[in-house]
């Protein structure tokens, strides 16, 4: 008895958008499974996993800061995604985007009027924009592979940031914590709503994400991209710069990074620590593939990567799970939505005997 | 290897019979009560255009497909065929279009990979040399496979057929990549397996050959047996008759002259093969003038796919003046260049290279006729491509769904039809067209043809690069022959025939030079 995967004539279309939800559902089978076998009431487990982390306002407030960046990092690697274009090193770009923000920040200090934050933006999507040019620099006129320069470049930014705050940025009055001082009120962003952390920098993402659907459905380069990524032969045919879509696809993701980095710093941290995000840029990679690459679906994803990270905070507190739940939960999440993948594209046949043919030509 | 089949058969019963053979597909009927006979060392020809069901049938006796109902008789005795391993026993062998031959391996090697067990290389061997004198197919058993010609390969899979001591050989379009003198030789070997008592299936859609060689012909048309006749007896228009249900459309050659301004010149252009099994370029000229047809026969893999992507820009040169577009240089240019410049072109591959599959019609539109008023400041402009694919649809005869359809829902012909009328209807200067009819039906391919003639017509120079010789004799003004990575000069359509130009294709003809010397620089009489 052999298992063959055998490609369809014809992949579904409908079940490549139900595909995410599949992978949710089968993720909180999991996840109940998981519960009762470790001895835990799964009503109230599940109530801990998608009730109790928005039942109030404050809640929804940690819910949108938490997914914004998520959304933001995931629209700007889906231009790149769309094109085959494959920059997994987010991760860095939004810690140099830290830098590069944090530099302007700390600087500025209490001096600085209202352009300090527009300077950070600006310094925050140029430094994600610097460190994504590498790999495609890279990829463009060496055919380096970017999906290794990017991951390995993330490291390097990752060490410069501990560098900075271990040394030169260290806060003088901060009895020796890794931590810089803390932002003035002009380096932040404007909180929205009263009692809750929610600023201003999920109005960036809403509009990154109208702009991002603008872009990949109306314009001309959303469909070289996409062309790109979808025949490389058809695209050197019909004469679209295969440079080019690394370029574009790469650079949209740093900018998209680096701009998530400012609304950290600027954000809910308030100062710069040697880690600058709970690993936003991989699991923005996550919330890319669960919205099919497309900024609704992205939006849609975002929100529940988000509520996977808040749910992951209550069951260390409600529960007395250890932190690794959410990393679970994410891997889990992932697994079941490349599987649903594989089975659009492909059919599972079991092979009873061994074929005498050599070869079956059509 | 197998012995010898020895299945006594009854007086007068035919070799292979076949009853009321049915086969459906989710959406098609392939086979719709097929009732075949074949005689005893009889060549019988099945007759059809893509799609009427000839493959599937074959597949059907080969053991490939199962067959929902009906019967198959082999020597008066009902068989059911479950495996090709199963029809080689019985002594079915098949020859397929496409050779499944690994070129890294020697002949013997090749061979010895499609029989059960381990073979002794060396009786291999001697009984290869046996087989390929006996039947005059020359062939050294310890060649590679990839320094042979298509027409050598071909002997190659003949061979491995014939070891197996066949009873009933099914040929798969054969000659589709022959030169006319190695269809010749293919004949006699056919003629000579018949003349032993051996059966052969020939399925083609040349009705010439038919006539040449076969002794009785069954017409498919739409999974329908339409009729059986003596090939010997029809002309090759009655047959088509047959084979399409109605008269074939004939092209209406153009006698408006061409005119003088050089639209693609090609100067000495060398360059290195595409892959390692690919052929290098070797000082390769070529000039198409305005209003002309210029045609380039040979057999694929003599260098075609590396001119092609050097005159479309898809690998430029880095010499920039070794190609010229309309008294520009762009050798080194990429190919929205050249599209600016007025230069279209269709490619062999349809899906993948010529449309993308999972698009629409309308988005593969905008794949190379985006310079118009599709894009307006960088956005698309979804009113002007709706027309424009609707205009593509209707003008071009594309039946399809409209132009929301999916380019990979459509027919090989409709989708070249598709290709052609985006291609076309820029009004390119220069066209560029690559194998314009492999797959079509015939009824597509004679409007294509025409299209051709009739944008020639109005002023455009077009290249055309075709393995039909028949194809390029009804619409070229000239025709040259590539062959080995070099290229002949081109020869006026009036002053050569089909032998010149087949012995021209495997590189024997000394015509070239001469032709060199008696008109100079040789561009044209």
């Amino acid at each position: 008895m052999k298992v063959k995967l055998e490609r369809r004539a014809e992949p579904s279309q409908i079940m490549q958008y139900l595909s995410p939800l599949i992978a949710v559902g089968l993720t909180a089978l999991t996840g109940l499974c998981m519960f009762i076998a470790m001895g835990k009431d799964p009503a109230s487990a599940f109530y801990v996993f998608t009730v109790q982390p928005i039942e109030n306002l404050y809640g929804v407030g940690e819910l949108l800061i938490k997914a914004s960046p998520l959304i933001l990092i995931a629209l700007g690697l889906a231009v790149g995604f769309r094109a085959n274009v494959w920059n997994i090193g987010a991760e860095g770009q939004l810690t140099v985007g830290v830098i590069f923000s944090g530099a302007v920040a700390l600087l500025c200090g209490s001096q600085g009027g209202f352009w300090v934050l527009p300077a950070m933006l600006i310094a925050g999507a140029f430094g994600g924009m610097v460190w994504a040019a590498i790999p495609a620099f890279l990829r463009t006129r060496f055919n380096a592979n970017e999906i290794l320069t990017s991951l390995m470049l993330t490291y390097v930014a990752q060490l410069w940031l501990s560098y900075l705050i271990y040394g030169p940025w260290r806060d003088p009055a901060g009895f020796n914590f890794p931590q810089s001082e803390p932002l003035a009120s002009s380096a932040m962003f404007p909180i929205l709503i009263e009692g809750t952390r929610l600023n201003a920098s999920v109005l960036i993402t809403l509009a990154a994400a109208v702009l991002t659907w603008f872009v990949l459905k109306r314009s001309f380069v959303g469909y070289q991209l996409q062309v790109a990524g979808l025949s490389e032969a058809a695209a050197r045919y019909a004469g679209f710069s295969h440079r080019r879509a690394v370029w574009i696809g790469m650079l949209a993701g740093g900018v998209a990074a680096g701009i998530a980095g400012v609304g950290e710093i600027a954000g809910p941290l308030g100062q710069l620590f040697p880690t600058a995000s709970p690993g936003y840029g991989f699991a923005a990679i996550i919330v890319a593939f669960l919205g099919r690459l497309q900024p609704i679906g992205i939006v849609l994803g975002g929100l529940l990567i988000s509520l996977l990270y808040l749910s992951g905070e209550a069951a260390q507190m409600t529960l007395n799970l250890p932190s690794a739940i959410t990393g679970l939960f994410q891997g889990v999440l992932l697994f079941f939505l490349l599987g649903a993948d594989v089975l659009i594209n492909y059919r599972v046949r079991m092979i009873s005997e061994t074929p005498v043919l050599k070869r079956v030509v059509a | 290897m197998a012995a010898p089949v020895s299945i006594a058969f009854p007086n007068g019963a035919p070799r292979l019979e076949l009853r009321g053979i049915c086969k459906r597909y989710p959406s098609v009927l392939a086979n719709d009560l097929i009732n075949l006979r074949v005689a005893p060392g009889e060549i019988h020809a099945v007759l059809g255009e893509n799609g009427a069901g000839k493959s599937t049938l074959m597949k059907i006796i080969y053991g490939l497909v199962k067959a929902d109902s009906g019967e198959l008789l082999w020597g008066g005795e009902a068989v059911s065929v479950t495996s090709p391993a199963q029809a080689r026993r019985l002594g079915i062998g098949m020859v397929f279009q496409h050779f499944s031959l690994f070129e890294t391996l020697t002949v013997v090697e090749n061979i010895a990979l499609g029989m059960t067990g381990k073979p002794d290389l060396a009786t291999l061997s001697a009984q290869i040399v046996s087989v390929s004198e006996r039947y005059g197919l020359p062939v050294d058993p310890d060649r590679l496979v990839h320094t042979m010609s298509v027409g050598e390969r071909q002997r190659v899979e003949i061979i491995r057929a014939l070891l197996l001591n066949p009873r009933l050989l099914i040929m798969d379009e054969p000659t589709s990549v022959l030169t006319p003198q190695a269809v010749e030789k293919l004949f006699e070997t056919l003629r000579q397996l018949s003349d032993d008592g051996c059966s052969i299936l020939y399925i083609s859609h040349k009705l010439h050959e038919i006539k040449a060689l076969c002794h009785a012909a069954t017409v498919m048309r739409a999974g329908r047996v339409i009729g059986v006749c003596d090939p010997r007896q029809e002309s090759p228009r009655s047959m088509a008759k047959m084979m399409v249900g109605a008269d074939l459309p004939v092209c209406r050659p153009s006698s408006i002259a061409a005119a003088t301004e050089r639209c693609l010149v090609v100067d000495k252009l060398t360059r290195a093969a595409d892959s390692a099994f690919g052929t290098a370029l070797d000082q390769v000229e070529l000039v198409v003038h305005a209003g002309e047809i210029v045609g380039i026969a040979g057999v694929s893999g003599n260098g075609q796919r590396e001119l092609l992507t050097a005159l479309s820009g898809e690998t430029p040169i880095s010499e920039n003046n070794r190609i010229e577009l309309l008294g520009t240089p762009v050798g080194a240019a990429d190919p929205s260049m050249r599209r600016r410049l007025g230069l279209c072109f269709v490619p062999e591959e349809r899906l993948g290279r010529g449309a993308v599959p999972t698009l629409s019609l309308a988005e593969n539109a905008l794949l190379t006729a985006h310079d118009g008023d599709m894009v307006q400041g960088g956005l698309l402009n979804f009113g002007a491509i709706t027309a424009f694919t609707r205009r593509c649809i209707e003008e071009f005869q594309v039946k399809c769904g409209g132009p929301n359809a999916e380019a990979r829902s459509l027919s090989g012909g409709n989708l070249q039809k598709f290709i052609i009328g985006r291609e076309v209807l820029q009004k390119p200067k220069v066209l560029i067209v690559s194998q314009p009819t492999w797959g079509v039906d015939v009824g597509a391919a004679a409007f294509i043809r025409q299209t051709l003639i009739d944008l020639r017509n109005s002023g455009t120079a077009i290249l055309v690069i075709s393995e039909e010789l028949d194809e390029l004799f009804e619409i070229c003004d000239r025709i040259a022959v590539m062959a080995k990575g070099r290229l002949s000069k081109p020869i006026p359509m009036a002053e050569t025939d089909l032998t010149e130009i087949g012995l021209m294709m495997t590189g024997l003809s000394k015509r070239q030079e001469g032709r060199a010397t008696q008109f100079g620089s040789g561009d044209r009489p």
